[in-house]
C-alpha cells in the first residue's frame, strides 16, 4: 500500500472471514472425500448391487471394467472430482442418463419449494418468536410454545399425512399431489405447491421460533436492558436501541442454521407428494443402489448446507461489534 | 428540613417468590421495616454483608424490583411524591431523569454494540433535558472530571476498547449527565483491582461533590463507605441495625454488630523469627503452555515450618501461578523448589504419595472446590482413605474429629455442600487439606469470596490450626489487612516478579519501593479523610488504571 | 416432590407403549402379517381399527410395530449413548491430540446432514435391523459426544477435580466419582432426546422404503404402506403417524421434565 513498507494491518474481521471461508471449502474438499471413499470402503459390491445375486462372474467382471471400478479408489476419487468441478457428475448406472443433465432439472424445482417454504417460515418465525419472548410466561408464550413442542416431536411425513388429511379430505381444498411441469404458469406452480409449502412450513417453523424466542429472551435478560429500563426509556425504544443490534445476530444465525435444517426436510416433503425434484431423484435411486447419483446429489445437498452454516457463522463474525471494532 | 429532603422511605418492606429446588415456590421478605431520610446534596452510605437487602433498598429508591422483587408495604417519597406503586409512564419520567444508577460490573451495563459517547448522553437525551451539543459537552466536562484519558474522543469509543475501570468511571459519567437529583452507587468499585478502586473511588467523590448531587451508596465496605458518605445505614438481613452520621458510626457504633464490622480488621498477628525453611523456591520462571510469556519471573522465597509467608498482589501478578508451580500443576522452566529437604519433580506425575500429601491446597471459591455429589464426611474421609488406608468406624471417629478441629461439631458428615453456608463450606475445605496432616498448606485468596465477620472467623481459625499443628502456610492474598492479621514473612508481586520480599516487619516498614507504597495504600483505612491523603500522596499511577 | 401434569401424562403414555411393546405377542388379536380380512374393511369388532391395503389387521400390525420400533430405537440410541458418551468423556479428559481426532471427526460428520450421510450409506449396505441401528447409532453418537464433552470439560476444569488430581487419585476415581455424578443428570435428559431422534430417524427411513424391510414392519412402514387409502379418505392409514407422534412427544415431555429438574438443581447449586 501507499502509506508504508509494512502495509496496514489485516482488520481482524478480514482475516476471521478469509480463515471461516477456506475452513468451508476444506470441509467441503472433506466432506467429498467422505461420500466417495468413505462408501468405497464399506461392504457392498456396486456391480453385484446393478446386476443381482444371479449373475455370472464373468458378467460382473466385465461389468466392473466398463465402470472403471477395478482402478485404485483414490484414482477414481480424483477422477470424479474433477469431474465434479468442471460440471461433469458422471452417468447414471440404472439408467445410462447424465446426471447433470438430470440434476440441472430438478434442483430449480427443489430451490422453488424451499426457498417459498423459507419465505414465509422466516418472518413468521421471527414474528412469533418476537411476540412470544415479549409475552414471555403469559399466554401468548403458552399458546405457541405448546404448539411449537407439538410439531417438534414429529417427523416431516408425520406431519405431512395429517395436513394431507386435514385439507384434501375434512376440508378439501388442496389435490395431494403436487406435480409441477415445465410450462405451468408461475401461479400454477404456487398452487400445486402449496401443500409441500405448509408442510414445510409447520415442520421448520417450530425450531425456528423456539431458537428465536430463546435468542432474544437471552438479550432481553442482560444487564444493559436493565441500565436502558432504569433510563426511562420506553418499552419500544429500549428494544429497537439496545434489544435489537444485539439479538440481530444470533437471531440471523438461528435462521441460517433451521434453513439448513429445511435441506433435510425437503428430501422428505418431496417423496410424500410426488414432487419432481432433487431429493425424490435421491431417494429414488437410493432404493436403486445408483451410487454415482447418490454421490453427486448428496454432495449437492451437503454443499448447500455447508454453506448455509458458513453463513451463519459469518453474519455472527460480522454483527460482533468486539471484532467489528478491535481494541 | 422538610423542603431539603429529597428522599424519604417509611417502613419498607420487600417481598420476592424463591423458587427451590424440588419445593413448591415460597414467599420470602427481602427487606422491612426500612425507613430512610436522605436531604438533597447529601450521601448516604448503605453497608451490610450478602442478604443484607442493601442493593434492593437501593433500587426501591427507582421504584424498581430485580426479576421477581415486589415493593410491597411503606412508602417510598422522592421529591415529595409516593413512587412505590406509580404507573409505568411516571417511573419512565424519573428513571434516567430525577434519579440514575450505577451498577456493580459496567461491564455488562453498557450495551457492547453502542459507542459509549451514544449511551452516556441517552437519558438526557430522551427526557429532553438537553440538546444532542449539549449533552456531548456535559458528557465530555465529566470524561474529563472523572479522569479519564482523551476526554474528547473517549465517547467515540466501544465499551470493549477500555478498561474496567476506565467503565466504571464512564457509567458514572453516564448517571450525572442529566443532573439527577440522586445517584444509586451500587458497589461501584468492588470488581476492580485495590489500587484501581482507589483512583475511581476519588473520581466519584470528587463528581459527587462537584455536582451537588444526593447519593445512596452501597457498599459491603466500610472503610469505603466511610470516605464518601454523610451518614451510614448498616443493614442485615434486610433490617436496620443501626443509622448515623459516618463519625458516630467508624469511632463510636452502639449496636454489636456495627462494632463487629468496625473492629473486623483489627486482627494482628506477632511474627515469629527466621528459622530454617521447610519449603524453598529458587529462581523459579514459568509459562503456561503454548504461550511466549513468563507468568513467573526468577522468583525466590523460602517458608519456615508453622510460619506464613504472604504473597501479595493484583490480579495478573503471578501469585496464582507460584501456587500451581509448587502444586506440581504448572512445571517450572526454571529454578527448583526444594521442600522438607528434598526436591520435588517439577510434573505433579513425578512426585510420591508423601510429596502429594504434605502439600495441601485449600482454594478461594468453596463452592467449587468440593464435589457436590459428594457428603461432608465423604470429602474429608476420602483423603484419610487414600492416604492412611483408614475405613468404617475408625474414618468416620477421624472425620468427626477433624470436624470438631473447624468448630463444626456434630451432624455434618452427611450434609451436602449445598446444605452449607459460605463460612462452613471454607471450613471443610480446610479440614480436607487437614485430615492429610500436611505441612505446608497453599491458601489461595481462602477469605476473599467471604464476608469481613465470617472471613475474620476463617482467620482466626487458621491461626489456631497453626498453633496447635505447626503446619506452614503459603497465604496468596491480594488483601493486606489479610496479611497484617497472619503473615511471618511476605512477598509483594507484581508483574511476575517479587519486587519486595522479607520478614513481615521489614516489608511493612519505611522505605518503601514505589509498587509496596502504592499498595500499601490503597487499602482503605476506617478513618474519615484518608482517602484525600491517600490520592495527595500518590507517587505511582495504579497499575490497572 | 410434586410431579407435574404434562411429566405424568409423558410418563403414562411412554410406560403403556413400551409395556405394548414388550407383551407385542401377548395382546396382538392376528398375526403381523396374514391377510385375515377384506381390503380396507372399517372398523369392527373383529378389526377394531380395521383392515388395511391388503386385508391384514391393523390393530395387530400396530401393536407389532410399536415393538419393531422401540426396539431399534433403543437399540439405536444406547449405541449412539454408549459410543458419544464414551469417547466425549476420553476427548475431555485426556485433551491434546486424542480430543483433536475426535473432535474434527465428529465435526466433519456433523457437517453433512444425517440423513443424507444415511442415504448415501444405505445406497451401498445391505438393508437389514443390524445395518440399521449401526447407521443410526454412529450418525447420532456425534451429538452424544459433543455434548458429554462439554459437560465433561465443564467439569473436569472445577477446583474440585483438580483436587482430587493434587491428592493423587488415579483416572478411574477422577472420571466415575468426580466427574460422572455431575454430569450423569444431563446425560439422562440427553438419552430421552436421542430416543426420540432415533424414533424419527428409522420411522423416515422406513417410509421412504429404506429401513426396515418385509415381512416385518414399523410405523413409518406403516404409513408408506396406507398411505394410498388416505387418498381415498381412509383415516386409518392415519393410526401409524398418530402412533409415531404420540410416542415422540410423550418422551418429549418426561425429557422436557428431567432437564428442568436438573437446570433448576444447577441453579441451587450456583447459589
Amino acid at each position: 500500500m501507499l502509506d508504508g513498507l509494512k502495509g496496514p494491518p489485516v482488520h481482524p474481521v478480514l482475516k476471521l472471514l478469509v480463515q471461516r471461508l477456506a475452513l468451508g471449502l476444506l470441509l467441503l474438499l472433506a466432506v467429498s472425500a467422505v461420500i466417495f471413499l468413505g462408501v468405497e470402503a464399506l461392504p457392498g459390491d456396486t456391480a453385484q448391487a446393478i446386476l443381482g445375486q444371479s449373475a455370472t462372474p464373468q458378467a460382473l467382471e466385465n461389468l466392473r471394467n466398463q465402470l472403471g471400478l477395478n482402478e485404485p479408489a483414490l484414482t477414481r476419487y480424483f477422477a470424479w472430482l474433477g469431474g465434479v468441478l468442471t460440471g461433469d457428475l458422471g452417468i447414471s448406472l440404472t439408467n445410462g442418463s447424465d446426471i447433470a443433465t438430470a440434476i440441472g432439472q430438478r434442483l430449480g424445482n427443489t430451490l422453488f419449494l424451499a426457498g417459498c417454504a423459507a419465505a414465509i417460515a422466516v418472518p413468521l418465525a421471527i414474528l412469533l418468536g418476537l411476540v412470544a419472548a415479549r409475552y414471555a410466561g403469559r399466554w401468548p408464550d403458552k399458546v405457541i410454545s405448546g404448539a411449537t413442542l407439538t410439531t417438534i416431536s414429529l417427523p416431516e411425513f408425520v406431519a405431512a399425512y395429517f395436513v394431507i388429511y386435514l385439507l384434501t379430505q375434512v376440508i378439501p381444498i388442496f389435490q395431494p399431489v403436487a406435480m409441477v411441469f415445465p410450462g405451468m404458469s408461475f401461479w400454477a406452480k404456487l398452487n400445486a405447491i402449496a401443500l409441500p409449502v405448509i408442510v414445510l412450513v409447520l415442520v421448520v417453523l417450530a425450531h425456528m421460533m423456539r431458537m428465536t424466542r430463546a435468542a432474544i429472551l437471552n438479550v432481553m435478560q442482560s444487564a444493559y436492558i436493565e441500565t436502558a429500563e432504569l433510563k426511562g426509556l420506553s418499552p419500544m425504544t429500549m428494544i429497537w436501541r439496545h434489544a435489537f443490534p444485539n439479538a440481530i445476530a444470533p437471531v440471523v444465525s438461528v435462521v441460517m442454521l433451521n434453513l439448513a435444517y429445511l435441506v433435510v426436510g425437503v428430501v422428505v416433503v418431496e417423496v410424500v407428494f410426488s414432487y419432481n425434484a432433487l431429493g425424490q431423484y435421491l431417494v429414488d435411486h437410493v432404493t436403486k443402489r445408483d451410487l454415482p447419483v447418490v454421490q453427486a446429489v448428496g454432495l449437492i445437498f451437503a454443499a448447500v448446507y455447508i454453506l448455509l452454516n458458513m453463513l451463519a457463522d459469518i453474519i455472527g463474525i460480522l454483527a460482533n461489534p468486539r471484532l467489528r471494532h478491535p481494541k | 428540613m422538610a423542603d431539603d429532603t429529597l428522599l424519604q422511605i417509611r417502613g419498607l418492606k420487600i417481598e420476592a417468590t424463591s423458587y427451590p429446588p424440588g419445593e413448591p415456590p415460597k414467599e420470602v421478605t427481602l427487606v422491612e421495616g426500612v425507613d430512610l431520610t436522605l436531604a438533597r446534596g447529601r450521601v448516604m452510605g448503605l453497608i451490610g454483608e450478602s442478604g443484607a437487602g442493601k442493593s434492593t433498598i437501593g433500587l426501591a429508591a427507582m421504584a424498581y424490583g430485580r426479576g421477581g422483587v415486589r415493593l410491597t408495604g411503606g412508602t417510598i417519597r422522592l421529591n415529595g411524591r409516593d413512587i412505590r406503586l406509580a404507573d409505568n409512564r411516571t417511573l419512565r419520567s424519573l428513571r434516567g431523569k430525577e434519579v440514575t444508577y450505577v451498577a456493580q460490573s459496567a461491564a455488562a451495563a453498557f450495551n457492547p454494540a453502542k459507542r459509549l459517547m451514544e449511551q452516556v448522553t441517552e437519558a438526557s437525551l430522551a427526557h429532553g433535558l438537553l440538546s444532542k451539543p449539549e449533552a456531548e459537552a456535559r458528557a465530555i466536562s465529566l470524561f474529563d472530571k472523572l479522569g479519564l484519558p482523551d476526554p474528547e474522543t473517549f465517547g467515540d469509543r466501544y465499551p470493549h476498547q477500555v478498561s474496567g475501570g476506565q467503565l466504571q468511571r464512564a457509567m458514572t459519567a453516564m448517571a450525572l449527565c442529566p443532573r439527577p437529583d440522586l445517584v444509586i452507587f451500587d458497589e461501584p468499585t468492588t470488581a476492580l483491582d485495590v489500587t484501581t478502586q482507589i483512583d475511581v473511588l476519588a473520581a466519584i467523590k470528587e463528581a459527587i461533590r462537584d455536582t451537588q448531587v444526593a447519593a445512596l451508596y452501597i457498599t459491603h465496605d466500610l472503610a469505603v463507605v466511610a470516605q464518601v458518605s454523610d451518614e451510614i445505614m448498616v443493614l442485615r438481613h434486610g433490617r436496620m441495625i443501626e443509622v448515623g452520621p459516618t463519625e458516630t458510626i467508624i469511632h463510636d457504633p452502639t449496636q454489636d454488630y456495627t462494632k463487629a464490622l468496625v473492629s473486623v480488621r483489627g486482627l494482628d498477628h506477632a511474627e515469629k523469627p527466621p528459622a530454617e525453611p521447610v519449603l524453598r523456591v529458587e529462581g523459579v520462571t514459568a509459562r503456561y503452555r503454548g504461550t511466549t510469556f513468563d507468568v513467573l519471573k526468577n522468583v525466590t522465597v523460602d517458608l519456615p515450618p508453622g510460619q506464613t509467608l504472604a504473597v501479595v498482589g493484583e490480579s495478573g501478578s503471578g501469585k496464582s501461578t507460584l501456587a500451581r508451580v509448587i502444586t506440581g500443576l504448572l512445571p517450572a522452566t526454571q529454578g527448583r523448589i526444594t521442600f522438607a529437604g528434598r526436591e520435588l519433580s517439577g510434573d505433579l506425575k513425578g512426585r510420591s504419595k508423601d510429596d502429594l500429601r504434605e502439600i495441601q491446597m485449600i482454594y478461594q471459591m468453596a463452592d467449587t472446590a468440593m464435589n457436590p455429589r459428594q457428603t461432608v464426611g465423604t470429602i474429608i474421609g476420602r483423603p484419610l482413605e487414600f492416604y492412611f488406608g483408614l475405613k468404617g468406624a475408625e474414618r468416620d471417629a477421624r472425620v468427626q474429629d477433624l470436624l470438631d478441629q473447624i468448630e463444626m461439631g456434630k451432624g455434618f458428615a452427611d450434609r451436602y455442600p449445598a446444605e452449607l453456608s459460605g463460612g462452613q463450606k471454607q471450613r471443610v475445605c480446610i479440614a480436607r487439606a487437614l485430615a492429610a496432616d500436611p505441612k505446608l498448606i497453599i491458601c489461595d485468596e481462602v477469605t476473599s469470596a467471604l464476608d469481613p465477620l465470617v472471613a475474620d472467623g476463617i482467620l482466626k481459625l487458621l491461626l489456631n490450626l497453626q498453633a496447635e499443628a505447626q503446619g506452614a502456610y503459603l497465604f496468596i492474598t491480594h488483601d493486606l489487612a489479610t496479611v497484617r492479621a497472619i503473615a511471618d514473612k511476605i512477598a509483594v508481586m507484581f508483574k511476575g516478579e517479587v519486587v519486595r520480599y522479607g520478614q513481615k516487619s521489614d516489608v511493612l516498614a519505611p522505605p518503601f519501593d514505589d509498587y509496596t507504597d502504592l499498595l500499601l495504600s490503597s487499602v482503605p483505612e476506617m478513618e474519615i479523610g484518608w482517602l484525600e491523603k491517600v490520592i495527595a500522596h500518590r507517587k505511582m499511577e495504579s497499575a490497572g488504571n | 416432590m410434586r410431579l407435574p401434569l404434562s411429566a405424568l401424562i409423558g410418563l403414562t403414555f411412554t410406560s403403556a407403549f413400551v409395556f405394548i411393546a414388550v407383551f407385542a405377542h401377548l395382546i396382538a388379536p392376528y398375526p403381523i402379517d396374514l391377510s385375515v380380512g377384506k381390503v380396507w374393511e372399517g372398523p369392527s369388532a373383529e378389526y377394531w381399527l380395521g383392515t388395511d391395503t391388503i386385508g391384514r389387521d391393523i390393530l395387530s400390525r400396530l401393536i407389532y410395530g410399536a415393538q419393531i420400533t422401540i426396539f431399534v430405537a433403543l437399540a439405536a440410541s444406547v449405541l449412539s449413548f454408549s459410543l458419544g458418551a464414551f469417547f466425549g468423556f476420553l476427548a475431555a479428559v485426556k485433551g491434546g491430540w486424542i480430543d483433536q481426532l475426535l473432535s474434527r471427526g465428529v465435526d466433519l460428520m456433523m457437517a453433512i446432514p444425517a440423513l443424507i450421510v444415511a442415504l448415501v450409506l444405505l445406497s451401498v449396505l445391505p438393508l437389514n435391523l443390524t445395518v440399521l441401528i449401526l447407521v443410526i447409532g454412529v450418525l447420532d453418537s456425534t451429538r452424544v459426544f459433543r455434548l458429554s464433552r462439554a459437560v465433561a470439560a465443564d467439569i473436569a476444569v472445577m477446583d474440585y477435580v483438580e483436587a482430587a488430581k493434587l491428592r493423587g487419585e488415579g483416572g478411574v476415581w477422577v472420571i466415575f466419582r468426580e466427574i460422572l455424578p455431575n454430569a450423569l443428570s444431563p446425560l439422562v435428559a440427553e438419552f430421552g432426546l436421542r430416543f426420540i431422534f432415533a424414533i424419527l430417524f428409522i420411522s423416515t427411513l422406513s417410509f421412504l422404503g429404506l429401513g426396515i424391510q418385509p415381512p416385518l414392519a414399523d410405523w413409518g412402514g406403516m404409513v408408506k404402506e396406507n398411505k394410498d387409502g388416505l387418498i381415498y379418505g381412509k383415516a386409518a392409514a392415519l393410526l401409524p403417524a398418530g402412533a409415531i407422534a404420540a410416542l415422540a412427544i410423550s418422551v418429549n415431555l418426561v425429557a422436557d421434565w428431567v432437564l428442568t429438574r436438573t437446570s433448576s438443581l444447577k441453579g441451587g447449586r450456583g447459589g
